[in-house]
């Protein structure tokens, strides 16, 4: 009997799958569902490019649409699957239809945090994860008008350094003592703090926002005691993964779907990929097996390449090395590794000159990279880390020794 | 427009018409064009989108930047007809350009 792919989540995940599957010699029948109006496209440039508008919707799309047909994938949009039935290996959609499954793959993401504030749901209030939220702030995006960030993470910072060069009056409220906090090391996040006021935006740090004012639209946001008067609220406080159904049908979830290191779930005909899993990182040593969930483009298409293998019987475990990166102002952020409290840092350049980068070692072994404009220590950073390799913090600290000839 | 033809190690031909404004990698990957991965979508993090210039157009392009010299240096099997395709933007002087996809791009 032929086996039949079902993929839930037409993102960046999804996309990857089929064209790992079909690359791992797969040939039955692929459906990819997903619930936006569109085939699978990049977010990160949602953020960046595209909300600035110098980068055109047809740009986003990862694959054209006729690459679906061609390789064989019934692409279905505009439909959730809203359950997984194990026993039946069937998926229900919301448009009535019921699907059957030989193999499963979960790729549903994550969707915004809510706000639970007084005034959430006052209009003038947006997020920022898909086409259509682009499209909804764009529209109210003009110079002079005031904009209230709540949350200094990536993505409330890169709509700030967009609307900060497009002549908004930019407020960035940050509830952590710093920004970035949870993704990156001090070094970085002072830096970037630096830039960011530089650039004419007021940031401030260790304040919650405690509510939002206005008669249906929002006209203030409340903060540390005072009221600041805002047009448009951008909330970029995180994101939730989409489990609900995975937890539904009986797969476990924690901080997102337990997968293993084959991204495979308990249920045999069950895999997952992407932000939705909770999975093991790649360790070394004391940190070997920590539990995590990634956000990012590589995790989504490394796990994507392990869960085809593992869904055509060749598993290999996921063992690569995180990268992601931002891009804010002229500042380009690359990092690669999971940097962690504890880490021994060092810093390899000026800060200053708007070119320098924080390597984290862990034992003398370099753990993680954090690179501003600085591709090549990224690079050199990213490939010492897949290889757990011994690093002189002396030497990494000298800029006179190239960064290709730190090691060695 | 201009037409872009991609030749793959077989020596295959794929040409494919190319938005002005858009990257040789982005009209390489809408066009589902093999051997160009471009995981990072053109931010300059990946090295996944390595390409060789046909000698007759090495001149006609812009010189490389910083950035794409850097990475290159970690792309696989690196010649001096090496470019990183997002790097390169597509304009009318492009018109006709032919690129060779490399075996190996990790
Ligand atoms: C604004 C923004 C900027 C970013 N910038 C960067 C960056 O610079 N670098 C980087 O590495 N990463 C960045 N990311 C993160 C990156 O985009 C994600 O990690 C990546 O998209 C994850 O892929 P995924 O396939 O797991 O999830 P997604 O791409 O989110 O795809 C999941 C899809 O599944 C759909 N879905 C969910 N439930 C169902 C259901 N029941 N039925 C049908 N469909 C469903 C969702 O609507 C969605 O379309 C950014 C993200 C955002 C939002
Ligand atoms: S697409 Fe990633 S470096 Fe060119």
């Amino acid at each position: 009997m032929t086996e039949t792919i079902v993929i839930i989540g037409a993102g960046q995940a999804g996309a990857q799958a089929v064209i790992s599957l079909r690359a791992e010699g797969f040939s039955g029948p692929i459906t990819l569902i997903g619930d936006e109006a569109y085939a699978p496209y990049q977010r990160p440039p949602l953020s960046k490019a595209y909300l600035m508008g110098t980068f055109e919707r047809a740009r986003l799309f990862l694959k054209p649409e006729s690459f679906y047909a061609d390789a064989g994938c019934t692409l279905i949009v505009n439909t959730a699957v809203t359950a997984v039935d194990r026993a039946t290996k069937t998926v229900r959609l919301s448009d009535g239809r019921a699907l059957s499954y030989s193999k499963l793959l979960i790729a549903t993401g994550t969707r915004v945090r809510p706000i639970p504030c007084p005034g959430a749901g006052l209009s003038g209030i947006h997020s920022l994860r898909s086409i259509a939220d682009v499209d909804g702030l764009q529209a109210v995006f003009r110079p002079g008008k005031k904009l209230v960030v709540i949350g200094g993470g990536f993505i409330g910072l890169e709509v700030a350094a967009v609307a900060a060069k497009h002549g908004l009056d930019v407020t960035v409220f940050e509830a952590m003592e710093r920004v970035m906090a949870r993704a990156v090391s001090t070094p970085i996040s002072d830096f970037f703090a630096i830039a960011h006021r530089a650039a004419g935006v007021t940031l401030i740090t260790s304040t919650g926002v405690d509510g939002f004012e206005g008669e249906g639209a929002v006209s203030g946001v409340r903060a540390g005691g005072k009221t600041y008067p805002a047009d448009i609220v951008l909330v970029g406080i995180g994101v939730l993964p989409n489990v609900e159904i995975a937890a539904a049908a009986g797969l476990e979830c924690k901080n997102g779907l337990v997968v293993d290191k084959y991204c495979a779930t308990s249920d045999p005909a069950i895999f997952a990929a992407g932000d939705c899993t909770w999975h093991q990182g790649r360790g070394h040593g004391e940190d070997e097996g920590n539990w995590m969930r990634l956000e990012s483009v590589q995790n989504a298409i490394d796990q994507a390449k392990h869960a085809a293998a593992s869904m055509v019987g060749k598993p290999k475990p996921y063992n690569e090395v995180p990268w992601f990166w931002s891009d804010q102002y002229d500042l380009k952020l690359q990092i690669a590794g999971l940097a962690w409290p504890g880490d021994e840092i060092v810093v390899r350049g000026e800060p200053s000159a708007r070119k320098f980068s924080v390597f984290h070692l862990r034992g003398g072994v370099l753990a993680a990279v954090e690179a501003v404009n600085m591709p090549a220590d990224y690079l050199v950073g990213r490939k010492l880390i897949g290889e757990h390799a011994k690093v002189s913090a002396a030497r990494l600290a000298d800029t006179s020794i190239p960064i290709k000839n730190v090691v060695g | 427009m201009a037409k872009i033809t991609f030749i793959d190690p077989k020596g295959e031909r794929r040409t494919v018409e190319a938005p002005e404004g858009w990257s040789v990698m982005e009209a390489a990957v809408k066009n589902a064009i093999p051997g160009i991965d471009a995981d990072c979508g053109g931010a300059c993090a990946c090295a996944t989108c390595h390409v060789y210039v046909d000698p007759a157009w090495a001149a006609k392009l812009p010189p490389k930047e910083e950035m794409e010299e850097t990475i290159l240096d970690f792309a696989q099997d690196v010649t001096k007809a090496s470019r990183l395709s997002c790097q390169l933007k597509v304009t009318a002087v492009l018109d006709g350009l032919v690129v060779t996809t490399p075996k190996n791009q990790h």
